[in-house]
């Protein structure tokens, strides 16, 4: 979660107003472990997202949308919530601009929420780490995405076993693929050996035989949270 | 009593088709309505309710003889029947509880009699207790030969489950079983109990064509997306392009499965079920069905035919390892026997006339016999293999992490081996699963085979397709077999189609008219092209 980036990443905002009160609750849970980036983003997304179906609406708008030249970058980073998890309504203004990335870190995302994902065209960046109900049907959908997604993080979901990632093979274009942390993969070294044989241009991090080994350093940057149960 | 039961059962309409033609008199008192007490929904029903959790062999001491199920009948009827009932019981030749335990025999009254406890007949059973209404209003009794499974279809199979199927109904069934396996644990969720990992590989399947059946690809797999299954088609230079090591010498087309295929754990699911249905009060029994004991009526049909129909009234199953039978006594029998479907079919009397009639259209399932092996290609493809089907029939998939694969291929009707025993021809490897897969995959040539089992298809002579629904004589006999080696695959949706046909009297989510019996008779096929 540390790369920088320079262009615009947008974050799928969805207006949730209706079910604020619910959703609230929702906050102290996804506190977990420390973080990177900020704490609001994650809280943010993870009230969200729980409410595909408003953010369905609002990507059917973009659905048809190309790049247009005068709706160029404009430099911004993540769109993000702020303390309150409420939106500043700037985020109006990009309806027009594909979404490039897209961090779903620790939502609750399931195979139908993913309907709203598969719909950007121009998604380059996905960020599926610690979702707990992530598994290997909904890895099996990612291949419309295959033109132009690449980046995916798959680190620590805890329904992912190495079934799912042979299913990856279809990304052709993925340059990076972090698969550390995944509890529910056999053999970790013998899994990274065989996505790396499938997947040639694309990076694989974590998953080392030396995870399995008993004094292993952690040079992993990745948070060490349990994962939630399913 | 009788008069009461009578205005029930006729105002129930349960289960459609005339079960009250049996005849109300024949039912003993003792046992089944002695087991009505305490559930208000079903005063003086002939069906005795079930509830969970139940073992409903051992004949409760106390309440044996007297009628406790009369249910507050305080008329001078009822109690001189009590007192007969008392008095039949104590003399011999009478209901008398015998000293020992039975609880391993069935029950002596069914609503349903499932022959066959393979994941077809489980999941008519599991189906059948979902959408009963109200609940516990049938008693389902599955009988199963071989509580080891060990020449079951169900356990032995390759596990694989694909859309691409010519038949429509074909694509419609594997698109909702493929929910449910998605799904497993939502539908077969028990209290208690750890959840199923069916262990799901969605590698999709590759089904490669020559040029001679390019035509038939495409056309299939318009059918195919018009179902919603995502297929792509592909050329043999894409093909070399997302798989190195296929070689597309003789390939014309290749169709893809995105989405949805793969191959999953069937003794994962064999176990769920059955665990689940357990738990909904299905009663199992441990034996073999050796007899029908049926009931024929002349009618005559609108044309003035002459028709005979049949009516099985019990089922004789005979306990395993034993002389001893228990004569059930169902109101259907639903024949999901797999491999020996044909030969329950025969005890049925169906097949039974003249060749050439309705009587005398047997029921077409074989048992064939079909190898597997396991073998080591340790420069083989890599764990993007989908699973292969080659144009010769040959196919092939990845097993595990450690460059084991599986695979074999269907004999020719010339070829086709002894069924009656399970017994490996590892020449059969040699001579026609190996040539082809090594043409088709370089890296084949250099293998190690490490084992091989052998497992039987039920095997449809006709079209090779299922048959399901009831036979149009025998009228309570419904049939859900004939898979033809697509029936693990089909399961969770065959199961639901029985069961609404039985519950409601026609198929409701997916209509599996054409895979009717009549159409051996009539002699229309329903062929699928698509069978491996």
């Amino acid at each position: 979660m540390a790369a920088p980036r320079a262009p615009l990443h947008l974050v799928m905002p969805v207006w949730n107003r209706g079910t604020r009160g619910i959703r609230g609750l929702s906050r102290a849970v996804a506190l977990e472990g420390s973080q990177k980036k900020g704490r609001s983003l994650l809280q943010f997304l993870a009230d969200r997202f729980y409410d595909v179906q408003a953010l369905r609406e609002y990507l059917l708008q973009k659905q048809v949308l190309k790049v247009h030249q005068k709706n160029r970058f404009q430099g911004k980073e993540w769109i993000r919530s702020d303390a309150h998890g409420h939106f500043s309504l700037d985020f109006l203004k990009f309806q027009a601009v594909p979404v490039e990335a897209v961090d779903a870190s620790g939502c609750a995302i399931n195979y139908q929420g993913l309907d709203s994902l598969l719909a950007l065209k121009e998604l380059q960046s996905l960020w599926l780490q610690r979702c707990p109900h992530v598994d290997d049907w909904c890895l099996g959908r990612l291949h419309p995405l295959a033109n132009s997604l690449q980046e995916l993080s798959l680190a620590g979901c805890p329904r992912i076993s190495e079934r799912g990632l042979a299913s990856l093979h279809h990304l052709r274009n993925l340059r990076r693929l972090d698969i550390s942390d995944l509890p529910a993969v056999s053999n970790p070294g013998l899994t990274r050996i065989l996505v790396e044989e499938m997947l040639p241009s694309c990076q694989v991090l974590g998953a080392d035989w030396a995870q399995g080994l008993p004094s292993g350093p952690e040079e992993q940057s990745q948070d060490r949270a349990s994962p939630i149960p399913a | 009593m009788l008069r009461r039961a009578l205005q029930l059962g006729l105002g129930r309409g349960l289960l459609g088709r005339g079960l009250l033609g049996r005849g109300l008199g024949t039912h003993r008192g003792g046992s089944t309505l002695g087991k009505v007490e305490g559930s208000g929904g079903y005063r003086g029903s002939w069906v005795a309710p079930v509830s969970s959790y139940v073992t409903f062999r051992t004949r409760d001491p106390a309440h044996d003889g007297k009628t406790v199920g009369r249910l507050g009948e305080g008329d001078q009827n009822g109690k001189v029947s009590e007192i007969k009932k008392k008095i039949q019981s104590v003399l011999p030749g009478g209901a008398w509880n015998p000293p020992y335990d039975t609880s391993y025999l069935p029950p002596e009254h069914s609503d349903v009699v499932i022959v066959g406890g393979g994941v077809i007949g489980l999941s008519v059973a599991y189906w059948l207790k979902r959408l009963e209404k109200p609940r516990g209003a049938i008693r389902v009794l599955v009988v199963e030969r071989d509580h080891t499974y060990s020449q079951a279809s169900t356990a032995l199979s390759v596990g694989g489950i694909r859309q691409q199927f010519s038949v429509p109904e074909n694509i419609q069934l594997s698109l909702f079983s493929v929910e449910f396996l998605r799904n497993i644990n939502e539908y077969l969720a028990v209290v208690d109990d750890p959840p199923l990992d069916i262990q799901f590989n969605p590698s999709g399947y590759l089904l490669l064509a020559s040029e001679k059946g390019a035509a038939v690809m495409e056309s299939n797999v318009k059918v195919q997306r018009q179902e919603g299954a995502k297929v792509c088609l592909m050329s043999p230079e894409q093909l070399r392009n997302k798989f190195p090591w296929i070689n597309t010498e003789g390939v014309a087309l290749a169709s893809y499965g995105m989405e949805y295929e793969g191959w999953f754990d069937p003794w994962c699911l064999l176990q769920g079920l059955r665990r689940k249905v357990q738990s909904m009060g299905v009663l199992f029994c441990h034996g073999e069905v050796t007899r029908f004991v049926s009931s024929s009526s002349h009618t005559e049909t609108t044309s003035g035919e002459e028709v005979t129909l049949k009516r099985i009234h019990e089922v004789h199953v005979k306990i395993d390892r034993s002389l001893e039978y228990q004569p059930v006594e169902c109101a259907l029998v639903i024949n999901a026997a797999g491999a020996w479907s044909g030969q329950i079919a025969e005890l049925a009397g169906v097949g039974k006339g003249p060749p050439g009639t309705l009587q005398g259209t047997k029921l077409p399932v074989e048992r064939r016999k079909r190898y597997v092996y396991l073998w080591h290609c340790p420069q083989g493809p890599g764990l993007e293999t989908p699973f292969i089907v080659d144009a010769s029939g040959a196919y092939f998939r990845r097993e595990g992490l450690g460059n084991n694969y599986l695979g074999g291929c269907s004999p020719t009707e010339e070829e086709e081996p002894d069924p009656g025993n399970l017994e490996v021809d590892h020449d059969f490897f040699q001579d026609k699963v190996w040539p082809p897969l090594a043409q088709r995959v370089p890296a084949f040539e250099t293998l190690k085979v490490r084992s091989a089992w052998a497992g039987y298809y039920d095997y449809n002579t006709f079209d090779q397709n299922g048959v399901v629904g009831p036979h149009p004589l025998v009228v309570n006999m419904y049939f859900a077999t004939g898979f033809s080696g697509h029936g693990l695959q089909q399961a969770p949706a065959v199961g639901r189609a029985v069961a609404e046909m039985v519950l409601d009297g026609h198929f409701q989510t997916i209509n599996l008219s054409p895979f009717h019996f009549s159409r051996f008779y009539l002699g229309e096929k329903v062929q699928e092209h698509n069978i491996i």
